[in-house]
This record gives structure tokens, C-alpha cells and sequence, in this order.
């Protein structure tokens, strides 16, 4: 056989060349590719055997996966509305979604009528929703939404959704979460349920916060940019926050997380929540620890970087957490 | 690279853009002859190589010497050589780091006897391709598949994959990488009825 000193280099490579494979292929594959492009994947794969048959393997895939074109014309055949599009593998979410939707349901049906649609994120997820008005949802990692079926109404059920409404005066856009209600008036507005804690933040235009059940109640609100509507425990506030933080609480549209003067408890839950792995401090003294930082919404091996290396403290895996201590 | 296409189906195919890609004549027995072979190949080597971080890296180099040898003689029958290879690798690997997986070079020598059969995931594959397909998208990360469903199934480009969903270009490209990445592990390197890898 070959020297084993030449496998060793390769083995080193294998995930990163199978990655550079991938993106070879789907680039000539999806985007404008010019017979510069075509020379340059030409050249990489004269590099080495490691190269060609990891593009070997990924032609194959894609070449197998072919056969899954044939879904659409079976499936859809008139449909050119995205928003429905692949249904059939969204069905096992949606049906543990129903299931979740089902215990809400008794005060929803006769508002609506319909039923509707509910889109779910899992833990690191997200995903964009164009609605047919040109209206734009943005789901946060774990997260469920429920649209009605003339897409003027949403119930956030759990997580965090950021909305950015075409404003229609005679049917206003309805987001309900925690018992209240958020009536749009032409806006881009971010609004957050941890459980026990609803937050409302609005970017721009103009809504009104309300109490879902009473309708002529006291506690309503007209939000303006910057304003932070906090629900929590019964009590009701709002609060204004600068642009910059504001900017940095939608940082998840960018797959990043963005702290100012944050303590580390509350970097480490925030990051849990994007993650399968979660960081437990371990010490309350660590904790009220405050930094700045910018973090990959993933980033959970920066972060145990950034808290070994810069914050000096240790880090130890268990498994699905991870506990920092001094 | 890429030398001519066999006149077969895959070059047939070619007329409707995005839908295969044009294979070489070895390249076309690679994938037929070697790659269906992954998944025995990977739970042999999880049996045999304790270190699990290295096994994409094993499986690498395993396909790397058979292409190499094929590029001047095509190795018949296949699957006895690639494990052979595999064997040779593991006993260069387990001397050079002074690991000695005793079970697995005995496996080896029992291998000897199996390594003819005809696996029955093979055929798994041949009844139910389109199922096994639509399982494998299943699995992906949900952004991830939202992406890959529009691009392979609906047929969108890119960049109006981009505007449907109102994120940047170069996440759906980042995306779509990744799910060709994932998807390549779950049709290959994945044992149809053994499930998913520890």
C-alpha cells in the first residue's frame, strides 16, 4: 500500500474537502457559473484524488437526489405561491405542532373561523415566512407560530418572531402572545415569549399593545420606535431602549448574538437557547461576570473559548452541558 | 477532469439543466461499484477504529487508494478489494500509533467470508429509493431543508431562493452546501436498516 504518512495529511482534510465538494457542486449548480468558474473547479480537482472523489461522492448524491424533482409535478402541479410549498416533509412537525396547538384551542376558533397554518422552528432554527401581501415573518429558534387562514391574525405560542407588516388599514395585522394583543399600524416589530415573560419591542412604524380578553381595557399601549413593552407576572411596562440595543436584540437575523455590558449568566442563556448544549455557570459569584461580545448564534465552541482563554475560568463537558466554574 | 460521457442514461439526462451531472466513465463506476459499499464500510470501520473522529477521514482515504488503483485497472470483484484496503489501512493506522485493535483484525479475517455477500441494504435501496430519499431530506436541520426543498425540488436558482425567503445569497449558498454535505453522509454512509450512526 502507500506510504502512511500521505493518508495522514488527507485524513486531516476529509470534512473540510468533502465541504469544499459540496460547495463546487452546488455552486455550478444554482448560481451563474462562467467558464472561469468551471476552470477553477478544474484546477482544484487536478490538486489531488482526495479532491475528485469527494466530488465524485457529491455528484453521486446529487444525481440520486434527481429523482426527487419528480415530487413537484406529482404533488403541486399549478402551485406557484412558495408559502406551501414541500408540506409533505414539514408533516411531522406540523403534527407535533397541532398537538401543541390543540390545547389553545377552545378561545381561537370562534374568532377565526379557520384553523390556519402553524410554522415551527426547533432548537437553532429559523426560518422566513413571506406572506402573499408582501409581509414578512422571521422565526427565532424554537418557536411556534399559528397564522389564520387569511393571514391577518398570528399566535406566537412559544419562542420569538420578528414582524415586518404591509400595513392595511382595514384589516390591521393581530400578533397575540401571553394574553395580549399587538395591533399593527404600519410596522416592524419583534415580539418574544420565554414562558413567564412577554417582550415586545418595536423598530418601526407605529402598534398598539392590549390585553387580549378585555378589550376597552386600561392596559393598552401605543408603541413608538425604540419602545419595549415588558409583560410579565401579571405586571406591564414599557420601557424605551436605545437603536444600538435594539439593533442588537435582532442580531439572530444574522445568525449572531450581540452583548453589551451583558452578565455571563445572561450570555450563556441566551446562547442556550439557539443550542443542544447548554452552559451552566456554576457559580453565582462568575456569574454577574459582565462582558461584551459578539457570539455566532452556534458559537458554542467560541464561547467556551472566549470563557477558558480570555475569562480565565474552566470549562468542563458533561455530556449536553457544559459547566464553567473558577 | 471530466473525461467524455458514456452514452448512458446519465448523459441522456443532461438535456433538462440542473438536473444530473455528466459522470466520467470511471467516475460512473465509482459510484456505482464503490459508494453503495459506505455503509457496511462505515460500521465496519466504527467496529474496528474506536476513534469516531476519524472515520471520515478512514473512509476518505479508503475511497482515495481504490480510485487510484482504478484509474489504471478497475479491481474486480470490488467489495473484497475496498475492504481489503481498508483492512491494510487500519493495520498501517493501529502500528503507526502503536494501537493494536485486536478484535478488529480478527473481524477482519472473519470478514473475509461476508465480504462477497450481496448486502440487503442494497437492495432495500433499489425497492425504495424515492421513500429513502424523502426520509433523508426529512432529517435535515428545518432551515436547511427549507432551502434544499426549494433548490432540488422546486427548482428555484439561488437568488430566487434568496428573494422567496428574504435572506442573503450567500446563506442559501452556505445552506445548500450543507445540505448536499448531509445528505451525502445519510445516503451513503448510513446503514438503511441499522439506522443512524452512535
Amino acid at each position: 500500500m502507500t506510504n502512511p504518512i500521505s493518508c495522514e495529511q488527507d485524513a486531516e482534510a476529509a470534512q473540510n474537502v468533502r465541504m469544499r465538494a459540496a460547495t463546487w457542486l452546488q455552486r455550478s449548480q444554482f448560481w451563474n457559473w462562467s467558464e472561469a468558474d468551471q476552470i477553477e473547479l478544474d484546477r482544484w480537482l487536478a490538486e489531488s484524488s482526495s479532491h475528485q472523489v469527494a466530488y465524485i461522492r457529491i455528484k453521486a448524491v446529487w444525481n440520486r437526489t434527481e429523482r426527487l424533482t419528480a415530487l413537484r409535478q406529482s404533488a403541486n402541479p399549478s402551485r406557484k405561491n412558495g408559502s406551501r410549498f414541500g408540506r409533505t416533509f414539514f408533516a411531522r412537525a406540523i403534527a407535533a405542532a397541532a398537538i401543541a396547538a390543540l390545547i389553545g384551542f377552545t378561545g381561537i376558533r370562534y374568532l377565526t373561523g379557520t384553523v390556519g397554518t402553524t410554522w415551527t422552528t426547533s432548537v437553532g432554527g429559523r426560518r422566513t415566512l413571506a406572506l402573499p401581501d408582501g409581509s414578512k415573518i422571521e422565526l427565532n429558534t424554537s418557536t411556534v407560530l399559528r397564522i389564520n387562514g387569511d393571514q391577518r391574525i398570528a399566535w406566537l405560542d412559544r419562542g420569538e418572531a420578528y414582524f415586518q407588516i404591509k400595513h392595511d388599514r382595514a384589516h390591521p395585522f393581530v400578533v397575540i402572545a401571553s394574553g395580549r394583543r399587538v395591533v399593527d399600524i404600519g410596522t416592524k416589530f419583534l415580539v418574544r415569549d420565554d414562558g413567564n415573560r412577554l417582550e415586545v419591542s418595536l423598530v418601526e412604524g407605529r402598534a398598539r399593545i392590549e390585553s387580549e380578553k378585555v378589550r376597552a381595557n386600561t392596559q393598552a399601549a401605543i408603541l413608538t420606535p425604540g419602545d419595549v413593552a415588558i409583560s410579565a407576572g401579571g405586571s406591564f411596562s414599557v420601557t424605551k431602549k436605545s437603536a444600538t440595543n435594539l439593533a442588537n436584540e435582532l442580531s439572530w437575523r444574522r445568525d449572531l448574538l450581540v452583548f453589551d455590558n451583558a452578565t455571563l449568566v445572561d450570555v450563556a442563556t441566551e446562547l442556550n437557547r439557539y443550542n443542544q448544549e447548554k452552559f451552566i455557570i456554576a457559580d453565582p459569584n462568575i456569574a454577574r461576570r459582565k462582558i461584551d461580545a459578539s457570539i455566532p448564534t452556534h458559537g458554542v465552541q467560541a464561547f467556551k473559548r472566549v470563557v477558558r482563554d480570555f475569562l480565565g475560568l474552566r470549562v468542563e463537558d458533561r455530556g449536553q452541558e457544559i459547566i464553567v466554574s473558577r | 477532469m471530466v473525461e467524455a460521457p458514456e452514452p448512458d442514461r446519465e448523459s441522456a439526462d443532461l438535456v433538462h439543466e440542473k438536473l444530473v451531472v455528466a459522470t466520467s466513465d470511471l467516475e460512473t463506476w465509482f459510484i456505482r461499484e464503490v459508494l453503495p459499499l459506505e455503509a457496511d464500510l462505515m460500521q465496519f470501520l466504527r467496529r474496528s477504529w474506536q476513534n469516531g473522529s476519524d472515520l471520515d477521514d478512514l473512509c476518505q482515504e479508503i475511497y482515495i487508494r481504490t480510485y487510484e488503483v482504478a484509474r489504471e485497472k478497475r479491481p474486480r470483484p470490488v467489495r473484497p478489494f475496498v475492504f481489503t484496503v481498508a483492512r491494510n489501512l487500519i493495520v498501517d493506522r493501529a502500528r503507526r500509533e502503536h494501537v493494536v485493535p485486536i478484535e478488529a483484525v480478527a473481524d477482519l479475517d472473519q470478514l473475509g467470508v461476508a465480504v462477497d455477500a450481496p448486502s440487503p441494504e442494497r437492495n432495500a435501496i433499489a425497492r425504495d429509493e424515492l421513500r429513502l430519499l424523502r426520509a433523508a431530506i426529512d432529517r435535515l436541520p428545518p432551515r436547511c431543508r427549507e432551502i434544499v426543498v426549494l433548490g432540488r425540488i422546486e427548482g428555484l436558482t439561488g437568488r430566487e431562493i434568496a428573494v422567496r425567503l428574504g435572506i442573503p445569497e450567500t446563506t442559501v449558498s452556505y445552506q445548500l452546501s450543507v445540505g448536499l454535505y448531509a445528505l451525502a453522509d445519510m445516503l451513503f454512509g448510513e446503514n438503511v436498516t441499522g439506522g443512524k450512526r452512535p
